[in-house]
């Protein structure tokens, strides 16, 4: 049964462990002196540890000591820094309590706050003082404090088991087993009540006789050993989290987790305490649960507030805990269990009901509804039993009521033995107190079978009273009329009752029906909060409407041009949607169909998927029979369910959208890093080549005629290399769209300047002339990449033009833009091609011996383009290439004109 | 080690071994004495102790920013410094030239080209120091500052004050790139720092009157998108 597997430490538990661990060095330290009973000398070893550290240089402050005037333990404190105390008044008197605020202000590294359990004052901030230490610890200052075995809520009813008195004051046993270190104060029994005998116990005062009681030898046995094995458990639970930590062997692990049944009885502390030591032992996970039946709905609040309690216990001592409401508890007990897999149930012994000996127990029930869990039955004290844990005897009395015939067979059977247990009493008393009897019959019976049996029950005792107990007896002749009047009320009574059970009932079955609603729903939008495409969302909303209303449901989402989709069938059968109605829903973003003011003929309701941002689709749903979306609780409940049904369409629509934003960047990035390392990774060795081949031309001696035309050779072809990784990189970053022009208000004659320096070189054995239009305006350029395509249109008029050709740069000013041309007189270009060599990789001549690939041109178009121009190319009418394009003029900044005050001067 | 007082000191800061080599072979047979660094740091500590007449340095280098480099080490020296960096990195090149760099090559350059600028850089750093800077000819140019007369071929030219401060400006720095910024601090003042065609309009008009060939000077010449270099 035990699922046993390896425990290798799970990746998770350690991460876990780990942010345990960060959040423990954050906090300060817990260190506990833990002793059996008072008088042990906890607080006495506390202070003699503190005085020790502060020998060491801490800083050591003594929040609160509880000296109880003992001499030995005052004068541990002498040369301590003791912190004030802080005056409460309550309730006219002052009383002095640890001050909280003083101690996190001074903020100590260690502070002694003495008797973890103790009770605050009311009006202090916190009740307990264990909540003071937890936010000591929180603000990370170190603690030290006491504690005695029978403060430990676990070992709380245990302890007043063994000693007979009750302790209030206790921790809840997590602060125990959290604490990072335990220190066992142990003092043999003998020497204790010798101590005792000493009087260098305290003792207060009032409660002397009953201290008296709890000091005796074989008390403090038994809590010496309860304390003893507590540490030795503690220690225990540390050696197996050292292992698991350093995974020494397999560690073996049972995974039954407890599943704890409370009801509204005094027991319900007894079971959660039994329980939290069960799961401690077991070290598994435990769930405590109370279910609310429609009987208990009506609890008093006093009884309430006590469940509220042990559920609050139940959570300070680890449990999980929960509060359901359901008709029958046993179904929902079960339910529970296999829903969060637990195996064991533990609930509160029922106590016998020698009057109804075919009645199950609980624990029976539970065995019948789901064989594969185990039951512990946990022992209830007297008293506790009759409000424990059980099915609710209105509960299966309503049960039965539908059961129709039984009710009238019990009222008959109840009027029976009314009269069986009337005939002795009939001689002793009066007829007037006979009739309560036969009154009291059919309020049971109201109760108890409802209205109907009730009217019956009435009838029948009426009857039985009239024949057998009004004179004449053994008639139905009626003496007197006021036994008309007896008759009226019986029957009324019966009916008011009957009435009551009924509506209550109903109510009860109302809020249980609401809950589940309200149970899908958030269940629902849990699903939802999960899920990251439409089909998901198509299940998880087929999943509510199969639960919930049952019927044939899709979705259908719209596009980014406000058109619907395909369906996406939300259920096993889709509805047959209309796309008419559906498209007009969604563009009126009202409902349609089914139930609504629009087409009412059709049997599908077509509702809006409203989200904060628009209109995400429509849901369509066809109700098995066509009247169930008329009540209001219906269509609010389908609206609301729309509602978040559109919230989570619009979530995984951001969702898609950032993650295709982190794709882009991300690819962005990859790119320029790539363009970026390849253009390092290729210059560098460009770069050195150029020089070294430059560099052999200097060297002395001088090189030799052909020797220094290689070098020269070298260089030329480097530089060439390099001017190809750099249009190759250039056409790179500009398809990219990588490239942002840094536009400035520039002069063309810079451009065409600094560019004929670029390309000096290669221009050398040719004719240049510059033509540019007197006083051109300014253009907004990028100078930088304009020089580039000067650079290539001028190189490319080398290229493919003989030596000594003229080749000119000119420019003139047209109405909107900068006409600008590089021509020469070579051979011109290829007919029908003008177009196709601004093309990338594309030459005016395949396979010839000219170099390059075909970049340049390219590169010019996406430039000029870039800046909002366009290029051609042409032949001249006089022979030649002629390439041109245009610059926008754009809106000139005004230049202020210089008044020139000096004329003349600098003559 | 015996170090010859009148070979100019260099100091390369490259991280790239094979440049660093050819840098050295190149300034070597150039009769100048040259220390390597591969890293600023070391850069800066060599600067410090190698009393330099010159620092190159690459802007990309690995372990920190260049930029920082050429503000410290002029905090306490005016030497030349040359940059050398990669092409489309021309706000790189803008900075390190606000920063106080006073020229800059692009990568992949010849050891002509670097020897050449490398002299023309300790020559008016020797010139600075020793000559009266009242009188400068340059081409077919004669400026006289103590007169205020600027000659073209013997004839007398008009500036306007603007033009006038621009050319003291440009001549003041030979061989050196001066960024739009720091022209626009030095004639117009602090407050038209960005406007920068206020620069090239006047640059043209100053061209104009002492170039032959505007579209070709031989004086005044543009780094694009960088700024101008005055060479005489």
């Amino acid at each position: 049964m035990a699922d046993i597997k390896d425990q290798r430490p799970n990746p998770d538990e350690l991460l876990e462990k780990v942010q345990r661990e960060n959040e423990k060095a954050q906090r300060g330290k817990l260190k506990l002196f833990f002793g059996a009973s008072a008088g042990v000398g906890k607080t006495y070893g506390m202070l003699a540890a503190a005085r020790q550290l502060r020998a060491q240089g801490v800083d050591v402050v003594v929040g609160v000591v509880e000296t109880h005037g003992r001499k030995e333990t005052q004068a541990m404190t002498e040369g301590l820094e003791i912190l004030p105390l802080k005056k409460i008044s309550y309730r006219g008197r002052i009383l002095k309590e640890f001050d909280l605020d003083g101690a996190l202000a001074r903020k100590p590294e260690l502070i002694m706050v003495d008797e973890l359990a103790h009770s605050n004052v009311a009006g202090s901030r916190h009740p307990k003082r264990w909540q003071d230490v937890e936010e000591l610890l929180a603000a990370g200052i170190d603690v030290c404090s006491t504690v005695n075995v029978q403060h430990l809520e676990t070992l709380n009813d245990v302890v007043s088991g063994i000693t007979g008195i009750n302790v209030w004051e206790t921790i809840p046993d997590r602060i125990f087993e959290s604490a990072d270190e335990v220190v066992l104060v142990d003092l043999p029994p003998d020497e204790l009540l010798q101590r005792l005998k000493e009087g260098k116990v305290y003792l207060p005062q009032q409660a002397e006789r009953a201290i008296q009681n709890f000091f005796r030898k074989g008390n403090l046995i038994a809590l010496r050993e309860l304390a003893l094995r507590r540490t030795a458990d503690r220690v225990d639970v540390e050696m197996q989290q050292y292992r698991r930590e350093k995974a020494v062997t397999s560690v073996w692990k049972a995974r039954e987790s407890i599943l704890v049944c409370i009801g509204s009885g005094v027991g319900g502390d007894r079971i959660v305490r039994s329980a939290a030591r069960l799961a401690g032992l077991l070290a598994v996970p435990w769930h405590v649960i109370y279910i609310e039946t429609p009987e208990l709905q009506g609890l008093p609040d006093t009884k309430r507030d006590k469940i509220l309690k042990t559920l609050k216990m139940a959570q300070d001592m680890g449990a999980e805990t929960a509060s359901l409401s359901g008709n029958d508890a046993c179904e929902t007990a079960v339910d529970y269990a296999r829903q969060h897999n637990l195996s064991i149930v533990m609930a509160g012994r029922d106590h016998p009901r020698p009057w109804s000996p075919l009645r199950r127990s609980f624990a029976d029930k539970i065995g019948v509804l789901a064989p594969e869990l185990d039951v512990i039955q946990v022992s209830r004290e007297e008293g506790d039993a009759r409000e424990s844990f059980a099915i609710s005897p209105l509960q299966q009395q309503i049960d039965r009521m539908e059961k129709g015939w039984h009710g009238y067979a019990m009222a008959t059977l109840a009027c029976i033995v009314a009269t069986l247990i009337a005939a002795p009493l009939h001689t002793v008393f009066e007829l007037s107190n006979i009739v309560m009897l036969f009154l009291l019959t059919v309020v049971f019976v109201a109760i108890r079978y409802g209205r109907g049996p009730a009217m019956l029950a009435s009838f029948l005792g009426v009857a039985a009273f009239d024949f057998f107990y009004v004179p004449p007896r053994f008639s139905f002749a009626i003496g007197d009329m006021q036994y008309l009047l007896t008759f009226m009320i019986m029957l009324a009574v019966g009916l008011i009752t009957g009435q009551l059970t009924a509506g209550l009932k109903h109510q009860a079955r109302i809020a249980t029906s609401r809950e589940a609603r309200v149970r899908a729903l958030y269940e629902m939008s849990r699903d939802l909060s999960g899920a990251l495409i439409p089909e998901q969302i198509a299940e998880i909303c087929g999943r509510f409407i199969e639960s919930q209303f049952g019927g044939k449901a899709s979705i259908i989402l719209s596009n980014l041009e406000d058109k619907l989709k395909p369906p996406i069938a939300a259920t096993a059968k889709p509805p047959i949607i209309d796309h008419g109605i559906a498209q007009w829903a969604f563009d009126h973003e009202e409902a349609a169909g089914n139930g609504t003011d629009t087409l009412p003929g059709s049997s599908v309701l077509y509702l809006p998927l409203k989200a904060p941002m628009r209109v995400r689709g429509v849901f369509a749903f066809e109700p098995v029979n066509p009247g169930q979306l008329m009540t209001p609780e219906q269509r609010r409940l389908l609206e609301t369910f729309a509602r978040l049904i559109s919230i989570a369409l619009e979530r995984i629509h951001y969702v898609d959208i950032s993650q295709s934003f982190a794709v882009t960047m991300e690819s962005e990035r990859l790119r320029n890093s790539l363009l970026s390392a390849i253009s390092h990774d290729l210059r560098t060795p460009l770069s050195v080549l150029v020089g070294l081949a430059d560099s052999m031309t200097l060297t002395k001696p001088p090189l030799t005629g052909q020797q220094m035309e290689i070098a020269s050779t070298m260089r030329t072809e480097a530089m060439r290399m390099s001017a190809l990784v750099n249009n190759l990189l250039d056409m790179a970053r500009l398809q990219a769209g990588e490239v942002k022009l840094n536009r400035q208000w520039c002069l063309l004659e810079e451009v065409v300047e600094s560019s004929l320096r670029a390309v000096s070189t290669s221009l050398s054995h040719y004719k240049v002339s510059v033509r540019l239009e007197e006083n051109l305006p300014l253009l907004e350029i990028d100078a930088v990449l304009m020089e580039r395509v000067f650079c290539n249109l001028l190189e490319n008029a080398t290229k493919y033009t003989p030596e000594n050709s003229k080749i000119e740069i000119g420019a003139s000013s047209a109405d909107q833009e900068v006409i600008v041309w590089v021509e020469d007189n070579g051979p011109g270009l290829p007919k029908g091609k003008e177009e196709e060599i601004f093309k990338k990789f594309e030459r005016g001549q395949k396979e010839n011996a000219t170099p390059g690939v075909g970049l340049g041109l390219a590169i010019c178009r996406a430039i000029v383009e870039a800046h909002g121009g366009s290029i051609h190319a042409e032949n001249r009418s006089t022979g030649g290439a002629k390439f041109v394009f245009t610059l926008p003029k754009g809106n000139p900044p005004a230049i202020e004109p210089e008044f020139d005050s000096s004329e003349g001067e600098c003559v | 080690m015996t170090i010859d007082s009148t070979k100019p000191v260099i100091i390369v800061v490259e991280d790239e071994a094979q440049i660093r080599r050819f840098v050295r072979l190149a300034l070597e047979v150039d009769n100048c004495i040259v220390h390597e660094a591969e890293t600023l740091q070391r850069g800066l500590i060599e600067a410090g102790t190698r009393h330099p007449d010159l620092v190159i340095l690459d802007l990309g280098l690995p372990d920190g920013d260049g930029v920082d480099f050429i503000r410290d080490l002029r905090v306490w020296s005016q030497i030349p410094i040359i940059v050398l960096s990669a092409r489309t990195e021309e706000t790189d090149k803008v900075r390190a030239l606000d920063a106080g760099a006073d020229d800059y090559l692009t990568k992949p350059f010849g050891a002509s080209e670097l020897v050449a600028r490398v002299r023309a850089h300790l020559r008016r750093r020797s010139l600075n120091s020793n000559e009266d800077n009242s009188v400068i000819e340059f081409g077919n140019i004669h400026i006289d500052f103590r007169k205020r007369i600027v000659e073209r071929a013997g004839e007398a030219l008009h500036l306007t004050p603007i033009e006038y401060r621009l050319l003291t400006y440009l001549v003041s720095n030979p061989d050196c790139v001066l960024t739009h910024r720091q022209i626009l601090k030095a004639v117009w003042g602090p407050s038209h720092i960005e406007d920068a065609h206020y620069v090239r309009i006047y640059m043209g008009h100053l061209r104009k009157k002492l170039e032959e060939n505007t579209s070709q000077p031989r004086h005044i010449t543009t780094e694009s998108s960088v700024g101008y270099r005055f060479m005489p």
